[in-house]
């Protein structure tokens, strides 16, 4: 009795999430793949799939947008692994922290406002290159200044989980590899790296899928020079009215997702072994 | 005797502060090539910060760290002859048994073929040959200890650090491990310093002990000299344990205490100094209460397996412990005697090297 009471109220305490996850998460997507089977007409069809894999515009943006969204995600590890590794040594790393992730309360499109003026002719940025006699130069509308604001707002959702990676490092790791004989740089590449892994790899998980989408960076920073799938999925919901095909688009982009989330989650071996024995 | 042995390892005056905080005070200390070294003390009195001084993972305030005759204060701990067997064993996740115990080997360059051979041998040694390919996740607690063990012995350092290895495992275990690591120690003539808080532990294991409290060295010794001569309150009642009475020394080999005079085998003393003195619960033998020394009466018995334990008290209420094979009766009077051997006289506030002076120059005699 007791037990099957216990019971019916935990599964009530996962009912708000549920019906949260079912509305907007399960219920648009399901929306969303049987919307990508009806074209500007109403009509069912599988054209939208085979305009998208025949299109050479599409796949040139498809590769466009992954290609961008690497080397975003490139830029934002390489600045961050080495920043969430200096955090970690210093007094206030919390204090830091919150100074890394304070950025991200403020709202993309003022972020990438902010940029504009920066970056602009007359900007700070411009100004400065001319006071060091090599400006002005052209920054905005540019594949780097696209790359730059991509990079500095995703870097927050990159140091955190590498930051926690590391944070949780045992010191006696560090300690038993220098024991054993081992540079500090031969401690970092054969033990501090391989174990902070799991942390670099949520970063990427994080960082990789919103950068394949970055719509609006690609128009105010990037000046639509690139177009990315983001950028397709907006013209066709808003400007072209061809919901299938903007359906589609998001159809690819959802399982070019789950196929990141696939490649880097779990090492492999390690994991499977480890469920297999228990 | 072993004039011309260089010690392996010497530290002298050896002070390590964190802001006002002194961990280790001056401390002085020479380890032989092949011996079996314990620092024995609570927790928080500096003997991990010794071992990680040795270690090269800390640095000293003052003092030098001598290897085998050569100043190494300022070597980095990479390079240094010796290796640690970390508390939490600090095997590597990532990497397998053979992997972890070939950390350091490939580091080294070594070729693919001794490096096998040479991680199956010290698997062999910890009696772990058949684990090479077992993920550290998949081996209990005792096994980890000894790849461990393995990881550091496959270095063939000329000394081994053990940093409380034992502590996290089991009484049983714990037990067999000391006499492994003992045998393993003694077969291949490595120095080891073994750090630890449990007094038995360091008794059962060591060729000498060092005593330490508060970031000092109190006692230095084998486990015999230090059970039987503890120099002070803290050593004795820290090893093994003890019945502690303020006395007199009323001349050589005489000395008073609970308002009696007893014969007993301490002198060098001035006469009527005020002295502590020391009688082990096992050296106190229950006979009728007219033919005892002393008369105590038994307040508590408890029964340890292979002894009793009993609490008794005598007229001026001192506390006496007593272990004996048999059982007493609570609340009766009962009479302890004793050999004048038994009784251990300790100065209130002597130093290790006065203490050695002193006894030197009345066995003498």
């Amino acid at each position: 009795m007791q037990r099957k009471q216990r019971l019916s109220r935990n599964t009530a305490y996962f009912v708000p999430y549920s019906l949260w996850i079912l509305l907007f998460v399960i219920a648009p997507v399901l929306l969303l793949i049987y919307q990508s089977f009806f074209n500007i007409d109403g009509q069912f069809t599988f054209a939208n799939y085979q305009t998208y894999f025949s299109s050479s515009t599409y796949l040139m943006m498809t590769v466009n947008s992954v290609w961008y969204a690497f080397l975003i995600t490139l830029a934002t590890l390489i600045i961050s692994y080495p920043t969430a590794y200096l955090l970690n040594e210093t007094k206030h790393p919390q204090l830091w922290l919150l100074l890394i992730i304070m950025p991200t309360w403020i709202n993309l499109l003022l972020k990438a406002y902010a940029f504009i003026g920066i970056f602009s002719q007359a900007g700070i940025a411009n100004q400065f290159l001319s006071f060091i006699g090599i400006g002005p130069k052209q920054l905005l509308f540019t594949n780097f200044s696209f790359i730059f604001v991509a990079a500095y707002i995703q870097i927050p959702f990159m140091v955190l989980p590498i930051y926690n990676a590391i944070s949780e490092l045992k010191p006696s790791y560090v300690n038993a590899s220098r024991d054993l004989g081992a540079t500090n740089w031969q401690t970092f590449s054969r033990v501090i790296f391989p174990l902070t892994l799991p942390g670099v790899k949520a970063g990427i998980q994080a960082v990789f899928i919103p950068s394949l989408s970055l719509f609006m960076l690609t128009r105010l920073i990037g000046g639509n020079k690139v177009i990315t799938l983001g950028t397709a999925i907006e013209e066709h919901f808003l400007t072209t009215m061809n919901w299938g095909m903007g359906s589609t688009i998001g159809v690819v982009l959802i399982v070019a997702m789950v196929i990141i989330m696939w490649l880097t989650g779990g090492s492999g071996k390690r994991h499977t072994r480890k469920g297999l024995t228990k | 005797m072993a004039v011309n042995t260089q010690p392996i390892i010497r530290l002298t005056n050896v002070c390590k502060s964190y802001g006002d905080q002194q961990i280790l005070k001056n401390i002085n200390l020479e380890l032989e090539a092949g011996k079996f070294y314990t620092l024995l003390g609570p927790s928080g009195c500096g003997k991990t910060t010794i071992l990680r001084t040795i270690a090269g993972f800390t640095d000293t305030t003052a003092g030098q760290v001598y290897f085998d005759g050569q100043v190494i204060n300022n070597l980095p701990a990479n390079q240094r002859q010796v290796n640690t067997v970390f508390q939490d064993y600090a095997l590597f996740p990532h990497l397998n048994v053979a992997e972890n115990v070939g950390f350091g080997l490939k580091l080294h360059k070594i070729g693919k073929k001794e490096l096998d051979e040479r991680v199956q041998q010290a698997l062999a040694l910890v009696q772990l040959a058949d684990f090479g390919d077992r993920e550290i996740s998949e081996i209990s607690g005792g096994q980890q200890q000894r790849v461990a063990i393995a990881r550091a012995l496959v270095m063939q350092p000329k000394v081994l650090l053990l940093d409380e290895p034992l502590s996290a495992l089991d009484a049983k275990l714990r037990k067999d491990m000391q006499y492994e690591l003992r045998e393993l120690q003694q077969r291949l003539g490595i120095t080891f310093l073994f750090v630890t808080h449990d007094q038995e532990e360091a008794l059962a294991m060591s060729d000498e002990i060092f005593v330490m409290n508060n970031g000092q060295i109190l006692q230095g010794g084998t486990p015999v000299d230090i059970y039987d001569e503890p120099i002070n309150h803290f050593v004795a009642n820290f090893i093994g344990e003890s019945n502690i009475i303020p006395g007199k020394m009323l001349k050589d080999y005489t000395v008073e205490f609970v308002g009696k005079e007893f014969e007993c085998a301490d002198a060098g003393m001035r006469p009527d100094e005020a002295v502590e003195i020391v009688l082990r619960p096992e050296d106190l033998d229950i006979v009728p209460a007219d033919q005892g020394k002393l008369v105590v009466t038994v307040d508590s018995q408890l029964f340890r397996g292979n002894y009793f334990e009993i609490v008794a008290y005598d007229n001026d209420q001192n506390e006496w412990l007593v272990h004996s094979t048999n059982p007493a009766d609570e609340g009766t009077p009962i009479g302890l005697t004793f050999d004048p051997q038994d009784i251990h006289v300790m100065r209130l506030h002597e130093t290790e090297a006065a203490f050695d002076a002193r006894l030197e120059q009345y066995e003498d005699d």
